[in-house]
């Protein structure tokens, strides 16, 4: 691997070197490594891009690094990627994409994943998105989570879209059976005039089933962001969303989360809150010596963190 | 040494200009321990901004350890070793404590470093290391991780804005003895705008702000003899001078 894309692994996915564990990585379309352990196996789906993985029952302290990063200017690509993950293993997942777009055409991926948790399982998955390069050429990724959880089943996902992504439409969508716990955290920045919109529904289906959804995003710039989480309520349940948003410059921000119950005994709440940085917490951090630039730049590394 | 002639702040209202502090003028030595005092909207937490740079005030002079400060802004100031202490201290989501505290020292701190300025405002250590500066914290909380900070940051000047406010009675005797500390170990200038007693008994000098005007200053023991007597503070302050 070249230097351009080590710096994509190693911004998407924590790479610096081959991973522990079970691991597929995909750059440019095409398979640059794969590993499969004698719990997780990974195989190539024979009627259309993408990869099934097999978390076999039991499974735990184990990871899955599945990165995908594209360096030629003008590719794009739709890859399906599904997770069984059986009952009571206890995983860690890695994905994430990275495009370096140095020409003058769009280059885009598109990944949909679809998450299928058996009894008990727990996952933690972690998305990484980054962009780069000097090409006038857009970087585009949309990419769309699906997860069915059945009884007891965990899941937490942490989606992180920091810089260079001039385009993504985010699709989330779960589904809950019983005793079912959803944990998603979303951050997000964009500048320039980069468009983000994510789309996102939890469906709280079995009783005593958990959702808790944090979105805290900046936009800068000319920049639009759309948000747009939703959770019903179909039984007994307890659904939290929450999101923020510090807007700069003249960029555009809008924050629509909608709870929904169908069930007497379902209990759902949401909170929306978008606003510039407050001036008394830059004046606090200029008595500490920093500048106004490195004031403003500390709150938003915190706020993102 | 800080020392300001003439200062004046302003501000504009439906009524027209309201003078917020007038002609001001102001020494006070290194290594010092003053109480700033005053009846409420006398502009006590004015003056200290003013010093911070925190609001526009204009001075005919304004020197800090030799250097005219006049001019400059609220960074600037910090750099040459002021620091202020909000009244109500700003929240900041996602950062955490000792985020907050590194920033004050400059520097990266060891979690023993900030369990030492933690506790110091009688926190707990283990209870708001890997806490964030948010709602979840109460005001009193947020008021002590706010003066920690100040202690992190070990300016030459520290600038205290009513930081008994919020604050329980437990929590307030251990407050007390961390400025008596810090005014006996260090030399720093110690200036804290207060109210309550034992506050004001451990400091040097008392400056008595009213109506945007320095009515008293002197020694602690020549003018807290004079707060106690008064009933009516402000109003009888001005007898007094007269």
């Amino acid at each position: 691997m070249n230097e351009i894309e080590k710096n994509l692994l190693a911004q998407v996915a924590d790479l610096h070197e081959i991973p522990i564990g079970a691991y597929n990585i995909r750059r440019d379309g095409e398979a640059a490594g794969r590993n499969s352990t004698a719990n997780i196996e990974i195989t190539s789906k024979t009627d259309k891009p993408g990869i099934d993985i097999r978390i076999k029952p039991g499974t735990k302290n184990e990871s899955v690094h599945i990165p995908v990063i594209i360096t030629q200017s003008g590719y794009g690509e739709t890859v399906y990627n599904d997770f069984f993950v059986g009952k009571d293993a206890d995983v860690l997942i890695v994905a994430g994409c990275g495009i370096h777009n140095s020409g003058c055409d769009t280059s885009q991926h598109d990944g949909i994943h679809a998450f299928y948790l058996e009894e008990g399982a727990r996952v933690r998955y972690v998305e990484k998105h980054y962009g780069e390069g000097d090409g006038t050429g857009g970087r585009i990724m949309n990419p769309t989570t699906l997860i069915y959880m059945q009884k007891n089943s965990y899941i937490e996902l942490e989606t992180v879209q920091i810089r260079g992504v001039d385009s993504t439409l985010r699709i989330t969508h779960v589904e809950a059976d019983e005793g079912c716990e959803v944990v998603i955290t979303e951050r997000l920045m964009t500048h320039g005039k980069q468009i983000a919109d994510s789309e996102m529904e939890v469906d709280l289906n079995g009783a005593d089933s958990r959702a808790r959804i944090t979105s805290r995003s900046v936009a800068q710039d000319e920049s639009v962001q759309v948000f747009r989480p939703r959770v019903v309520g179909n039984a007994k349940c307890f659904g939290h969303v929450q999101c923020d948003t510090i807007i700069m410059g003249n960029a555009k921000v809008s924050s629509v989360p909608e709870i929904a119950a169908n069930n007497v005994e379902a209990q759902l709440v949401h909170e929306a809150a978008i606003g510039r940085i407050a001036g008394d917490q830059l004046l606090k951090l200029m008595t500490l010596g920093l500048s106004k630039e490195e004031a403003e730049e500390r709150i938003i590394s915190g706020f993102l963190k | 040494m800080l020392s300001i002639r003439g200062l004046n702040y302003e501000v504009e209202t439906e009524h027209g200009t309201l003078g917020i502090l007038k002609n001001i003028d102001l020494d006070i030595e290194t290594g010092r321990f003053v109480v700033i005092t005053g009846p409420n909207g006398g502009g006590k937490t004015s003056l200290a901004k003013a010093i911070m740079g925190l609001v526009p005030a204009t001075a005919e002079s304004m020197t800090y350890n030799g250097t005219d400060i006049a001019g400059l802004d609220v960074t600037e100031r910090a750099k040459l070793g002021i620091s202020y202490g909000f009244q109500q201290p700003p929240r900041f989501k996602g950062m955490l404590v000792t985020d907050l505290l590194s920033i004050a020292a400059g520097r990266e701190l060891t979690d023993g470093e900030c369990c030492a300025f933690l506790t110091q405002v009688g926190l707990c250590t283990s209870d708001y290391q890997g806490r964030e500066i948010d709602a979840g914290l109460s005001g009193g909380e947020l008021k002590r991780i706010e003066i920690a900070s100040l202690l992190a940051r070990n300016a030459s000047l520290m600038i205290f804005d009513e930081p008994e406010a919020g604050i329980d009675l437990w929590s307030f005797a251990r407050l007390t003895e961390t400025f008596r500390e810090l005014h006996e170990n260090s030399e720093s200038t110690l200036i804290i705008i207060s109210h309550q007693e034992r506050i004001i008994r451990l400091s040097d000098e008392i400056i008595l702000i009213s109506g945007g005007e320095v009515t008293m200053s002197g020694p602690t023991e020549e003018i807290f003899p004079k707060i106690m007597n008064a009933t009516v503070p402000g109003c009888a302050f001005l007898e007094d001078r007269k």
